[in-house]
């Protein structure tokens, strides 16, 4: 009894830990006084200040619309990553691997300025479409990693059974694999989508013509002091990956109940 | 699997709906309008003004940020980019000169740069005037509160008063930090003498025990909180904070200290010469001048501005020191490689003790 009350406690305490900077961020983000020390009443000036600020806006768009894209298309090439390293031979597949691991540990530094450099050296001017790529280029090996257990552990005969009961490869792959693999997929993807919108360094370096993300923006206010319009928008984003959040696990959740199941029929069929 | 399909349709929307109500397209390109890459710090301009330089003039200004002039420094001498007009502040100027980075300014083309303080003339950074025209200015100083510290405030002396113990915040900034204690020693602020600087790193770590933090902005809202009484800090804080908290108060010590000066320039890399002296141009124009100061707050450069200002601002030492205060000041100058990495050295030492 007294164990499971430590052990509540403790939780309670890591989610205190957490959590606590956030619900300060959103308290002040109606603070009407500019000072993160001192309440001074309730405004909602900032949200209305947040929405009229070019700067601001365009940054947010860059940050949403390039996260977006590079999870969504780093999700792709990971996850065909993922299934051709599951057919290698273990040695191979280990190797490749260790690779796949390497720019993880890479400090973001070091990532910046060689695809920067990389850049420039191929003649390419910053913007956009470097941004893009080098959000890319980091997001793969993250969707790798969260989709390659689960291959692991779902058996590879699935797919032969799949097509010994007449299925193409192609009907397979998006029948059975991918289904089995799926909440790999979706925590590989929200990885990706979360770095993206996070990253400061690599974006710094890789951008150009005027395009900068939300990061750029709250990390260039260091030396002014951050806005109060940050508050705002910290709180606005952090509802929204909530929501989504919620959104994915209660479709997960439908959607593992269906599976199971289909798991069943499947398994007396084999039987 | 439908599912996925649906999710991922949901997200291309998304994608389509924001690009459709984003930016417009912006990456110069076509057309006949002339598009300006500046680059400035964060919140360093009123974001008005380049609406309305577009709307006079026709031409597009790409507007980027950075947070420290060594980052941007990479940016810009990398290549990849094409930057018609920095903010580099007064060491990093110096710096650009040397390594022949700068673009002389045709002043006949920027008959507004005739506004500029004749204080901030022939600086140290760039002697001739050839290269730069001052855009805000500040100097580093002391933070203290009149409730708490009813003593006179003269000396950087006070930061080493132990009355004071665990309310004095220091700046986590190598070398503002390291200027008072050197500046107490008599050693100049750019010393290159390692035997100096290492005195000045011993009078630091006699201090730290009476230090309640390194910080930067947060200090802001230490100060203005009353959580603590005395800070080393620039004065562009210190206007935040006396906004905040009207028993606070800000000097310059007697010793001397460090003025900073941020220029603009205009890089090598620059392909619309001419435009970019007409926006130096537009932003020294009196009118746009001191509508930026206001909106930036931080001391101007700008003479016009400055007398169309109002006088209870202009009268603080902390936003318009006097010439005798701003005579026993000294800019920081870009230091050899191995002076700065020493300087880190000590400074990690001593935040290590």
């Amino acid at each position: 009894m007294v164990k499971k009350w430590i052990g509540r406690l403790y939780a309670l305490g890591v989610f205190i830990f957490l959590y606590a900077p956030i619900a300060v961020l959103i308290a002040y983000s109606f603070n009407s006084g500019k000072s993160r020390g001192r309440w001074e009443g309730f405004t909602l000036d900032w949200y209305r200040t947040l929405f009229h600020n070019q700067q601001i806006s365009s940054a947010l768009y860059y940050t949403l619309i390039i996260a977006v894209l590079s999870a969504t298309i780093a999700t792709i090439i990971g996850v065909a990553a993922a299934i051709g390293l599951s057919r290698m031979k273990p040695r191979l597949q280990k190797a490749a691997m260790n690779v796949n691991y390497l720019p993880v540990l890479n400090p973001d530094i070091v990532t910046g300025i060689a695809l920067m450099l990389f850049f420039v050296s191929v003649g390419v001017r910053l913007g956009f479409g470097t941004m893009l790529l080098a959000h890319i280029v980091f997001n793969i090996p993250y969707v790798i990693l969260s989709v390659a257990p689960r291959l692991r552990k779902s058996s590879a005969r699935l797919m032969e059974a799949a097509m010994d009961l007449g299925a193409t490869p192609l009907q397979a792959l998006w029948k059975v694999v991918l289904p089995e693999i799926f909440p790999g997929i979706m925590s590989g993807f929200l990885i990706a989508f979360t770095l993206s919108i996070d990253d400061f360094v690599i974006s710094f370096f890789t951008t150009g013509s005027g395009v900068s993300n939300l990061s750029i923006e709250i990390y260039s206010m260091a030396r002014r002091g951050i806005k109060p319009e940050i508050n705002a928008l910290s709180t606005l984003l952090f509802f929204s990956v909530l929501l989504l959040l919620i959104g994915i696990n209660l479709l997960s959740k439908r959607g593992s109940k269906k599976k199971n199941g289909d798991e069943l029929a499947e398994q007396s069929l084999m039987v | 699997m439908k599912k996925t399909v649906l999710a991922a349709m949901a997200l291309f929307l998304c994608a389509a709906l924001l690009a459709g109500c984003g930016p417009k397209a912006d990456a110069g390109g076509a057309g006949d309008n002339v598009t300006l890459n500046v680059y400035n710090w964060g919140e360093y301009m009123d974001p008005d003004i380049l609406t309305q330089f577009e709307e006079e003039t026709g031409i597009h200004v790409n507007y980027e940020v950075y947070p420290t002039n060594e980052e941007m420094y990479v940016k810009l001498t990398k290549g990849g980019t094409n930057y018609d007009l920095i903010f580099p502040s007064d060491y990093m100027v110096a710096r650009l000169i040397a390594e022949d980075m700068l673009v002389p300014l045709d002043f006949d083309a920027i008959p507004n740069a005739q506004y500029t303080q004749e204080r901030f003339l022939n600086m140290e950074y760039d002697p001739d005037n050839a290269y730069s025209i001052p855009y805000f200015w500040g100097t580093l100083g002391i933070l203290y509160n009149t409730k708490l510290v009813t003593e006179p405030v003269e000396s950087w002396n006070i930061l080493w008063d132990d009355k004071y113990a665990g309310q004095i915040v220091m700046l986590d900034s190598v070398r503002d930090s390291f200027a008072p204690a050197l500046s107490l020693l008599g050693y100049p602020l750019n010393t290159t003498d390692e035997s100096q600087l290492k005195e000045a790193q011993q009078l630091l770590i006699e201090q730290k025990p009476l230090v309640m933090a390194y910080a930067v902005d947060e200090m802001i809202d230490m100060m203005i909180g009353e959580e603590a009484s005395i800070g080393l800090a620039w004065s562009g804080m210190a206007m935040s904070v006396l906004d905040g908290n009207p028993d606070i108060d800000y000097m310059v010590p007697e010793e001397g200290s460090n003025v900073w000066v941020d220029c603009m320039v205009i890089p090598k890399t620059i392909q619309h010469v001419a435009e970019a002296q007409q926006f130096i141009d537009y932003l020294c124009r009196p009118d746009i001048a001191l509508q930026n100061t206001e909106w930036v707050g931080y001391s101007t450069t700008h003479q016009d501005a400055l007398d169309n200002l109002d006088p209870a601002l202009t009268s603080l030492e902390a936003y318009n020191p006097t010439d005798e205060v701003l005579a026993r000041c000294d800019v920081f100058l870009d230091l050899p490689a191995d002076t700065k990495d020493y300087m880190g050295e000590l400074w990690t030492e001593l935040k290590a003790e």
